[in-house]
């Protein structure tokens, strides 16, 4: 990795897990709108409120859920539905392992939990601390409990409310959740080494969305274009 | 009834599919020890990952996305606070909505 941390530095601490809290909330709000529109179309599915509760308590990744919410049917695709969760959802096997210099170690249980929870936003401010120096893996932790937490009470809440809200899906207040995954960009930039990788990210994702209209595809083949283009850099220096 | 179970099976399904890839790439990674090229690899897919999230989303977007983006980029660079991007780009974004 290419942060500044020693792995036998690495702590977990109470002051760590509510500084997470602490810059948690502004993301657990801008999350809100995404899950309230996935709650809207779970009920619009015709699913019932248990099921609502659980696809967000245990898949918890609301881009994997609206997809396979989309073809939805009764009985319900099951294996269409796990497919698109497992398509969506792989970019997350990437973004693991670039936690390995907290997550191993921090006790098995605190891991369990760490990696059950383990999303896009959180992850970005916990790597951005990474990179800075952080050794306190509970700040990881602190942020994720708001998150999760503020994500199921936001999708029932869109659940409970689907039938009087009315809001038309082009209403400003969508655009939040790409807002929060955009501003999360800025302190990511490390420099101008970034510029190609991200530029092919960018440019292999529109392609690939393009051609394969309708599935996630985009999101693996992009990352992988940029990261490995940036590693070949690296290795000509 | 039966109805019921299946959308039950379907979420368990789609559960277990995202566990795997929380898991899975954690795993793999922690058991074998990556080369230079790799470790390279993975420390550009921060960046990468929501670059390949964000584009097409905002090239499908229109002018309402592109205004609001730019006001969460300026205001995370200069304010450099997430809930002041993230309010600042759905104003900028409200804002369009409005006057256009």
């Amino acid at each position: 990795m290419d942060s500044a941390t020693t792995a036998s530095t690495i702590k977990f601490t109470r002051a760590g897990f509510w500084r997470g809290m602490s810059r948690a909330w502004p993301l657990a709000i801008a999350l809100g709108p995404f899950g309230l529109v996935v709650g809207i179309i779970i009920q619009s599915k015709g699913l019932t409120m248990v099921d609502c509760v659980l696809m967000n308590m245990f898949i918890y990744a609301g881009a994997s859920e609206i997809v396979a919410l989309a073809n939805w049917t009764h009985p319900a695709p099951i294996l269409a539905a796990i497919l698109a969760a497992f398509v969506v959802n792989m970019r997350l096997a990437l973004m693991g392992p670039v936690l390995n210099p907290w997550l191993a170690k921090i006790t098995p249980v605190q891991r369990f939990f760490s990696l059950f929870v383990l999303v896009d936003p959180s992850w970005a401010l916990a790597v951005t601390d990474m990179r800075k120096g952080g050794t306190d893996a509970a700040f990881y932790a602190g942020l994720s409990v708001p998150l999760w937490a503020g994500w199921v009470i936001s999708s029932l809440v869109g659940y409970l409310a689907a039938s009087r809200l009315n809001l038309p899906p082009d209403h400003p207040l969508f655009f939040a959740a790409l807002a929060s995954f955009i501003a999360l960009l800025v302190p990511l930039w490390r420099g101008r080494s970034d510029a190609l990788p991200w530029l092919v990210a960018g440019g292999v994702a529109l392609s690939v969305a393009r051609i394969l209209p309708g599935s996630s595809w985009y999101i693996v083949a992009g990352a992988l274009a940029g990261s490995i283009t940036g590693a070949i850099a690296e290795h000509r220096k | 009834m039966s109805e019921h179970v299946s959308n039950l099976e379907a979420i368990a399904g789609m559960a277990l599919a995202t566990l795997a890839c929380r898991f899975g790439g954690y795993w793999l990674f922690a058991r074998i020890t990556p080369t230079p090229f790799i470790r390279h690899m993975l420390s550009y897919l921060p960046g990468t990952i929501f670059m390949a999230f964000v584009t097409p989303a905002l090239v499908r977007g229109g002018p309402q996305d592109w205004v609001g983006a730019a006001c969460a980029i300026a205001a995370m660079m200069f304010i450099r606070n997430l809930g002041a991007a993230i309010g600042l780009g759905v104003a900028g974004a409200w804002a369009w909505h409005l006057l256009a």
